[in-house]
């Protein structure tokens, strides 16, 4: 064991944090609600700090070392970001406050709503959604609503390609429509003549991500969102991999109806282990009324002296309320501190290279490794983690041989239209000299495959803990700690 | 350019390794017309300007610094102690990633796999996942375990009208995508002191799940034995959504034996910050297991024999399950979580009784003083409650908030937004953040609008 | 891989015990070693139910990923082995006899002939790996 649980340090009778007495005569407690007893641990506030930061010390962290993670777009997150969320003129306001005290903050969310607007060339913003996956529901949601509104419920079908991301067919069910997987041709777009067999009246939507999950712009994408415009469906964009297009191309511009986006990703909000994020969505003037509220908006015009008056507004047949209060603000405070930061010439910056580094890794990359697309690439690329000469290697090896390295490994298995898929997006924030000393890992991994293919079915060999039991885990169920009798 | 380390001789030089000219020869796949747009947004500012303009946005706001606040339904204003975010703010935890790789993710598994325990021993419930992202969405997804619990068959989910209202509006947006799926009981007519005895006339064996809060929006800790009896007769699923202090001091939803046990943990050492971040609780039964969504440590060994923690039933998830998952939620909560984890360690079993009774013995202090009042009355004098309450004002609440705004006070919040036919009616919320004095010069304050 | 020659098969790597009217269904060998693990199974059905060809029997789940196991026949279920729900690693050890999962009265013998036998099924795999 590395380190004990909190209540394996608990010592009966420790204090942590005391409050004063109350300063208000005693009313006596409601006898038939009181609790008997409460099983919290008990410890001292230094315990909980060596507790804590033992366990930090036992985590990869963007500001450790490199993620190569394909999808996830793991860039650096500036500190400046942490700062300003912190002010305590936007972090000690209640959501509920009287509007007219709130105004700095419904000013940073407006700012926000137009910025992204820009950068996409949508027509509306919703900044509620928590995350990218509750973006996608939204979008789901919307396109139902608005087959709906048009008197087409018989539009029950969507199309999602074979290579996206899991909770595309996951929301695209919870929303009540059926899914068709598309095929993807030998170049990695989608399939025109598979997608020109479904467009028909039953036809919803296409989710799109685009680049896709190989890390390929899709060479007919006008024509892909063409034919399914004709056909009556609309278009929603999985804006995943948006650091690939910001200032070089606006999804609105090109068809998209409906968009998420990912703060955490695109806009650099840190991913805390696992959330939280923040996820937006853009959509074009015909589906507008349909965005989930509160927005802000404009309700006094200012002037060169006066700021205008901000309020909140719900659209007419908004699909409704995703969640309490207004969405991740304090993620809102970070990602428009990004943007304002980068102006129009940073956005485009970003995807240039973010865009040169995928390429420099791909080319290099591939000089050992099999790539089963091979043009130019976006902001990430997949390779195959395996080789027909190497048979006991599997992408799983590789990726936990690169931890010996100092590395956190690409996205696995995924796309699940590659075998043995790793994906890799370097991000635009990581140095020339760190991709190579990636590159340098890669092949010897690559040798050690063929050399001593233990070396990599056995690893990670340097990490705190080894290749853990996973079907134990399943099996044997344990979600909480021991707790001592008392 | 802010944070692209590339020289210009870098660039080059990977510029000729992958064989084209310019950075634009890399873009050719993107319709010309469309490529390289102007974006209109405002020139860059350098991070001395960025602090600048965003100490001036947020002067823009009045916050409960400057403020005595008694605002509450659904966020609360909590002492939250000084280690919680400076552990927080270890890049260790907040740049990490989620947990995939759990041999250089064990910080982040092992604090989830504690938070999970803390949560349960809270609720008194069996199993807690990661966390969802907020109250609201964890009571949507209350209804979506119990829709899929009974294969879609029953199709009646019933809320009180007693449940936060935004929570009832985000439960009806999540069931919009099932098929047939009825959200029902909390009809305008419903009467707040005859309502519950209503709700529980209305189970019937096609209800999938009663949603009901404890206390309620009201403030109001209710004793629901009677009608989770009635529930389970009917086979129906009861979902508690709770406030985590209250648990400080009350029986917990497991000893009621609620199905689910839903709730925000923002009091837990999140702060206020307008709304979010904050934390969705999400508890149950063991015997929900399998059907709930959101992730779930584990513990287990590694190959050396080591206790390790792992992500498990991932095969439940939608990266996995695809269109056959029952939910689509990838993210959690993670660095709140985390800051759950901590604010309740250093609280602790004493401290965080401390707290709950803090809030308790100066909620009803106020109740006592505010009602004393003329003009000014509980809604609700017989019932228990923890530390919110409705006040009855002589005036509609829009009338007397004015005054108080301008004597730095915001008031309770004003129930008539939600409930028509409550338009004089205040719901008022003290935790331990609030003095003696601060309570005593609000009475004083509204006695004076009371007066005019 | 083990495809015993007494069975038949389904594309979707059930396999079919006949006997007279009776009948018993699991999965094959294959589809255990590509499931790997089987950590949980969760039963659609209820003894009593009256099945289609194609209906879902099961769910398993391993640790990396999660199959739907379908009737190959249609018929009344008259046995759940119920205790595959705690010892579930009995169907990658044992597919074909202890791990067996239903048994049930077939509806329509004819169904069967759509199926593969033990030669064809073994090819199909061959076909799949290749």
């Amino acid at each position: 064991m590395i380190e004990p649980t909190i209540y394996e340090l608990s010592q009966p009778g420790r204090i942590g944090v005391t409050f004063p007495e109350a300063d208000v005569p005693r009313t006596s407690l409601p006898r038939e609600f009181i609790r008997s007893d409460i099983a919290l641990p008990e410890l001292s506030e230094l315990d909980v700090i060596r507790h804590f930061t033992h366990l930090s010390k036992l985590n990869y962290s963007i500001d450790g070392g490199f993620y190569p993670l394909g999808s996830c777009t793991m860039k650096y997150n500036p500190k400046i970001n942490e700062e300003v969320a912190r002010l305590p003129s936007f972090a000690h306001t209640h959501p509920l406050q009287p509007i007219a005290s709130v105004q700095g903050n419904l000013h940073l969310m407006y700012e926000l709503q137009e910025r992204l607007k820009e950068i996409s060339g949508f027509h509306s913003i919703s900044l509620t959604p928590a995350a990218g996956a509750q973006g996608e529901l939204v979008g789901a949601l919307i396109i139902k609503k608005y087959h709906q509104e048009n008197q087409d419920p018989d539009r029950v079908k969507i199309l999602i390609p074979d290579s996206a991301h899991g909770t595309n067919p996951a929301t695209s069910s919870m929303s009540g429509f059926k899914v068709v997987p598309l095929p993807s041709d030998v170049r990695g777009n989608v399939d025109l003549e598979a997608l020109k067999s479904e467009c028909d009246e039953t036809l919803a939507g296409l989710m799109l991500t685009n680049p896709n999950t190989l890390g390929l712009f899709d060479e007919h994408v006008e024509t892909v969102i063409e034919l399914v415009h004709e056909a009556g469906g609309l278009v929603y964009g999985d804006g995943a991999n948006l650091n690939a297009l910001l200032g070089v191309l606006r999804p609105g511009d090109v068809g998209f109806d409906v968009m998420h986006f990912n703060l955490h990703k695109t806009f650099s909000t840190p991913h805390g282990g696992g959330g939280p994020g923040s996820g937006p969505v853009g959509v074009s003037e015909n589906l507008a009324e349909f965005l989930p509220g509160p927005i802000v908006k404009i309700f006094v015009e200012g002037d060169e002296e006066t700021l205008p008056f901000f309020g909140f507004y719900t659209p007419k047949y908004s699909i409704g309320r995703m969640k309490a209060f207004y969405g991740h603000f304090a993620m809102h405070i970070r990602a428009f501190t990004y943007i304002a930061m980068h102006g129009p010439q940073g956005m485009r910056e970003i995807a240039e290279r973010a865009v040169l580094n995928a390429n420099y890794l791909m080319t290099r990359v591939k000089e050992d490794y099999v790539l089963p697309y091979d043009r130019t690439c976006m902001h990430e690329f997949v390779v195959e983690g395996a080789w027909k000469e190497k048979p006991g290697i599997h992408a799983l090896d590789v990726s936990k041989r690169l931890m010996d390295y100092g590395f956190h490994p690409p996205t696995n298995y995924f796309p699940l239209i590659v075998h043995e898929a790793l994906m890799i997006e370097p991000t635009e924030t990581e140095s020339k000299q760190t991709l190579d000393k990636f590159v340098s890992a890669m092949k010897g991994i690559a040798i050690e495959a063929a050399e001593d293919p233990e070396l990599l079915q056995k690893a990670p060999h340097s990490t705190p803990i080894r290749r853990c039991d996973e079907v134990k885990a399943a099996r044997d169920l344990v979600l909480c700690c021991w707790i001592p009798e008392d | 350019m802010m944070f692209t380390p590339h020289t210009p001789q870098e660039i080059e030089e990977m510029l000729k390794v992958i064989g084209v000219d310019k950075i634009e020869d890399l873009f050719e796949n993107v319709p010309e017309k469309h490529r390289f747009p102007e974006l209109d947004l405002p020139e860059p500012l350098t991070e001395m300007e960025a602090a600048d303009e965003l100490d001036y946005i947020s002067s823009g706001n009045a916050s409960t610094d400057e403020f005595i606040s008694f605002l509450g339904a659904g966020a609360y204003n909590h002492y939250i102690p000084a280690a919680v975010d400076m552990l927080l703010r270890r890049g260790e935890f907040y740049t990490a990633y989620t947990p995939y790789q759990p041999e250089v993710s064990q910080g982040t598994l092992q604090a989830i796999f504690e938070f999970q325990t803390l949560m349960t021993e809270l609720t008194g419930m069996d199993v807690s996942n990661a966390s969802h992202y907020d109250g609201a969405t964890a009571a949507a997804e209350a209804a979506n375990l119990a829709y899929h619990f009974f294969r879609g068959k029953r199709k009646n989910i019933l809320v009180s009208r007693a449940v936060h209202p935004q929570y009832r509006e985000t439960i009806r947006t999540y069931m919009q995508g099932l098929e047939n799926v009825v959200v029902l009981g909390d009809e305008d007519q419903a009467d707040m002191s005859t309502g519950l005895q209503q709700l529980t006339g209305k189970i019937d064996n096609n209800t999938a799940l009663v949603v009901v809060q404890y206390p309620d929006f009201f403030g109001r800790v209710i004793d629901y034995t009677n009608l989770i009896k009635i529930a389970h007769t009917q086979g129906a699923l009861v979902c508690m959504i709770f406030n985590p202090t209250a648990l400080g001091l009350i029986k917990p939803p497991g000893d009621y034996d609620a199905d689910i046990a839903v709730g925000d943990g923002q009091p837990l050492g999140i702060p206020l910050s307008f709304g979010g971040p904050y934390l969705g609780i999400f508890t149950c039964k063991k015997k929900y297991v399998r059907k709930l969504a959101g992730r779930l440590v584990g513990e287990t060994v590694d190959e050396e024999g080591q206790r390790a923690y792992v992500l498990t039933l991932t095969a439940r998830e939608q990266h996995i399950r695809r269109e056959k998952s029952t939910s689509n939620i990838c993210t959690n909560q993670g660095l709140m979580a985390l800051a759950a984890t901590i604010y309740l360690s250093l609280l602790g079993k004493d401290g965080f009784q401390q707290v709950a009774n803090l809030c308790y013995q100066k909620a009803h202090y106020a109740a006592d003083q505010l009602s004393n009042i003329d003009g000014f009355e509980l809604a609700f004098p017989e019932t228990p409650f923890f530390h919110e309450f409705v006040l009855r004002t002589p005036k509609p609440v829009n009338e007397i908030s004015d005054h108080l705004i301008n004597h730095g006070i915001f008031p309770g919040y004003d129930l008539s937004e939600a409930y028509p036919e409550m338009n004089n009616h205040m719901l008022i919320a003290v935790t331990e953040t609030l003095s003696r004095e601060d309570i005593e010069f609000f009475a004083a304050t509204l006695e004076e609008v009371a007066n005019d | 891989m083990n495809t015993p020659k007494a069975l038949k098969y389904a594309k979707t790597d059930e396999w079919i015990k006949v006997e007279g009217d009776q009948a018993v269904i699991g999965i094959t060998d294959y589809a255990q070693d590509q499931l790997s693990d089987v950590v949980f199974i969760e039963f659609m059905i209820e003894e009593g139910d009256q099945v289609s060809k194609g209906d879902p029997l099961a769910t398993l789940e391993s640790v990396k990923a999660a199959s739907d196991v379908n009737f190959p026949a249609s018929g009344t279920v008259t046995a759940i082995h119920e205790d595959l729900v705690d010892e579930p690693e009995v169907i990658n050890s044992d597919p074909y006899e202890a791990g067996w999962m239903i048994k049930i009265t077939l509806e329509d013998p004819s169904e069967l002939e759509d199926l593969m036998d033990s030669e064809s099924y073994e090819a199909y795999n061959a076909e799949r790996e290749g």
